[in-house]
């Protein structure tokens, strides 16, 4: 973070709109769809701008190798993993410590919303795999996570959805983007389920004053709103096309 | 038939969702933070006693005492067999029950009795989350399948196979002419006259599945059969 | 691969109670208040052989920080700038519930926490451990040693990290005719240059309550812990939230609040045991 941007690249213009014209409140594009895997219990795929994310969710089941089980709930087994291609240059795709790191701050994301104590002495799996990446790969993880869980069906208290707060030359914007975070001088991904009113994932890279937190933190919740809706309105119509219920 | 299949239909519950004055059982509906919401995506709908009920559309199999259910068997143990009952649980079966009387290794020979990938049909006995369900053979109908076929669908379709009284299920017997057994966790066993027939009758399940809550479905299927077995000439 | 782990260590659930009265009357076992930290000793200096380093204790907790540093290459990205990595240990002795083997997910955590609420600020001017820039750089390495965990290993291990740099001298060096840099490793040479003095400051929800500074009881009876990474101005320089709860936007306030507030006792902290 930090730095010039590449010659010829304003992370804010004159008119206040983005390097991809986007006003500091606008989203990316967003495209949410479910079931898309077979095998899995429950899957999903969910774009923010070209940042792509794939999820299948597996279980409640009785894991293959040998592994603690919880004696009064479900275990959430969560991992966040970066597809060789998805960078600019290849990663390896042995786990980094940002990617384990990441697989933690997720699970930790859905944890209050899963109800894991129906499953005792059971794993419920959560597989992202991060198939491109520009910025935002753990919030659309977050989502896509949520929508996958709902299509496994999973009880769960409430539907999670994810977004980054960024600030760039001095600006809050929704939703940066890889050259944004780049640049840029705060990134905060916050995750939240907006009918509890619960946050359930928040990080801070980078710098704010108390003011400027306060608004980042307002501008994500309602921006998650806006994500969690579609969720629902994706949710509602691939079951509705399945099973011909009104919407 | 068309105004009751009409009643299937309803409006589509996420997860999180209130869910009002609809009935519904726990953990599907669930009262979180001071409201009564849905946890899977269901339908509200009207419910066959008056009222309004959610329905859950996914979910998995959770097995309850009394339950009858195919079960497969994956492998064998000292006393007993472990059994795939399509459920994060694995259930367990003993020999001692399987034969109805004490076993003795001295002569028993347990892999004469039922081998791994053998389908059971079984009744739940106990489970409580704590401990694997126990199953037991010992009763009308249920022991090794030893002829037909058996599928699998979503443990949540099971309600819509069998159809309102059990009428879906009625009119794939009588138009296939197959006997049919759906069990509680979604496997469904199939005795047939001939491969046809029972080829068609697992196409005309497939599209209960995919296809349930849409209205007009038991005479689609209805059709789907005569129509098939026109083709097949059977 | 994240897994839910085992709640370690079991809360009886008559001690959560019995603390639940206590934070009502706004008090903690020990005579502690909700906004407190536990008492808080910083000594530098304690590895000879170090460039840097220094044992903070907060309350039972006990963190050493060890700074090395190294001649090595720029990153391509930053040819002008030093490299600085940060590093945790969770070694077995310091818990039970520690195992041997290459750092678990919250050791990683920590050391990444600690490393980004140094890096987004420049904390450590980076630019200043350019030998030849392009070239020859100094490579810090600051490794953080847990040797005695009764919780808030965040707090702890910013503290020594940040105890360590400041009191760090880089070995001297000389460079021979041929351009070759000759480390005289046991001289110091240059300190490190710090431009920013960072804190983090944990806060724990309980219950509807927000305390700071959570020991390891006080963790495992938590629903959720925020660590709030401050400078001396009261910016904030980093966030994370961890555990397996969910906040309210009042919870992150009421939070943020308090930790400004405690931000100031660790600065203190720091500042006295630099004198020394």
């Amino acid at each position: 973070m930090g730095g010039k941007p590449p010659e010829g690249v304003r992370l804010i213009g004159e008119d206040g709109r983005r390097h991809d014209g986007r006003l500091p409140h606008e989203l990316r594009p967003i495209h949410m769809e479910v079931g898309v895997l077979n095998n899995a219990d429950g899957s999903a795929i969910v774009q923010y701008g070209r940042t792509r994310v794939l999820a299948a969710v597996y279980g409640p089941r009785e894991p293959h190798q040998k592994f603690p089980l919880l004696p009064d709930r479900a275990a959430l087994r969560v991992r966040y993993h970066m597809a060789p291609f998805s960078t600019e240059d290849r990663k390896s795709p042995a786990p980094s410590r940002r990617e384990i790191e990441l697989s933690k701050v997720v699970r930790e994301s859905l944890e209050p919303i899963v109800i894991a104590e129906e499953f005792p002495r059971t794993v419920i799996d959560v597989f992202l795999e991060v198939l491109q990446a520009d910025g935002g790969t753990r919030t659309a993880s977050v989502t896509a996570a949520s929508l996958a869980l709902a299509d496994a069906g999973i009880p769960m208290k409430a539907l999670v959805g994810s977004v980054a707060i960024g600030k760039v030359e001095g600006v809050l914007v929704v939703d940066v983007d890889e050259l944004e975070d780049m640049y840029g001088e705060a990134d905060m991904p916050v995750a939240a389920a907006p009918d509890l009113g619960e946050i359930t994932l928040l990080q801070l890279n980078g710098v704010l004053s108390r003011e400027e937190f306060s608004t980042a933190l307002e501008m994500a919740l309602e921006s998650i709103k806006t994500i969690v809706d579609m969720e629902k309105d994706v949710l509602r119509k691939t079951y509705t096309s399945v099973e011909g219920g009104e919407q | 038939m068309e105004s009751e299949e009409r009643q299937l239909a309803g409006r589509i519950v996420v997860p999180g969702e209130p869910v009002d004055d609809a009935g519904g059982e726990e953990p599907y509906v669930a009262s979180v933070g001071g409201v009564r919401r849905a946890t899977v995506v269901g339908m509200i709908r009207e419910s066959e006693e008056g009222g309004r009920t959610f329905v859950k559309l996914k979910g998995v199999y959770i097995p309850e005492p009394g339950h009858v259910v195919i079960g497969l068997i994956t492998s064998v143990g000292i006393m007993n067999w472990f059994v795939d009952i399509n459920s994060p649980y694995t259930a367990v079966l003993s020999v001692q029950d399987f034969l109805g009387r004490p076993f003795n290794p001295a002569v028993d020979d347990m892999s004469a009795l039922l081998k791994v990938g053998d389908y059971i049909k079984a009744k739940v006995v106990a489970f409580d989350k704590t401990r694997s369900p126990t199953l037991t053979v010992q009763g009308e109908g249920l022991g090794r399948i030893v002829r037909g076929k058996v599928i699998e669908i979503s443990p949540a379709k099971v309600p819509r196979v069998l159809g309102r009284k059990r009428s879906m299920l009625q009119v794939l017997e009588e138009k296939t002419g197959c006997s049919i057994f759906v069990a509680r966790n979604g496997r469904i066993h199939l005795e047939c006259p001939n491969e046809d027939l029972e080829a068609i009758a697992v196409m005309a399940i497939k599209i209960i599945e995919e296809e349930a809550h849409t209205s007009g479905l038991t005479r689609r299927i209805i059709k789907f059969i005569e129509e098939e077995r026109k083709v097949r000439e059977v | 691969m994240s897994i839910t782990p085992f709640r370690t260590p079991i809360a009886p659930s008559l001690v959560k109670e019995a603390y639940l009265a206590l934070l009502k009357k706004g008090w903690r076992p020990g005579d502690r208040d909700l906004k407190t930290p536990r008492n808080l000793k910083i000594e530098t200096g304690i590895i000879e052989k170090a460039e840097g380093s220094a044992l903070v204790k907060l309350g039972n907790t006990q963190v050493i920080a060890g700074v090395k540093a190294d001649i090595g290459s720029p990153f391509r990205d930053t040819p002008d700038q030093g490299v600085l990595t940060v590093h945790a240990e969770f070694v077995p002795l310091a818990s039970p519930m520690f195992e041997p083997g290459p750092p678990d997910e919250n050791a990683i955590e920590v050391a990444r926490v600690v490393d980004r609420s140094l890096r987004e600020v420049g904390a450590v001017d980076l630019p200043s451990l350019a030998i030849i820039p392009g070239e020859k750089v100094w490579v810090v390495w600051v490794d953080l040693y847990v040797i005695d965990h009764d919780g808030n290993l965040f707090d702890a291990s910013m503290l020594a990290t940040m105890a360590a740099l400041l009191t760090a001298r880089l070995p001297a060096y000389e460079e021979s005719e041929s351009g070759e840099i000759l480390l005289k490793r046991g001289t110091p040479g240059e300190p490190i240059k710090v431009n920013t003095w960072i804190t983090t400051v944990t806060t724990a929800k309980i219950g509807g309550y927000v305390v700071v500074d959570p020991n390891l009881e006080e963790e495992a009876i938590s629903d959720v812990r925020l660590v709030t990474a401050l400078d001396s101005g009261g910016r904030i320089v980093g966030m994370q939230k961890t555990g397996m709860g969910g906040l309210t936007t009042r919870d992150v306030e009421r939070m943020i609040e308090y930790s400004i507030e405690a931000s100031k006792v660790y600065f203190k902290a720091l500042e006295d045991s630099i004198k020394r």
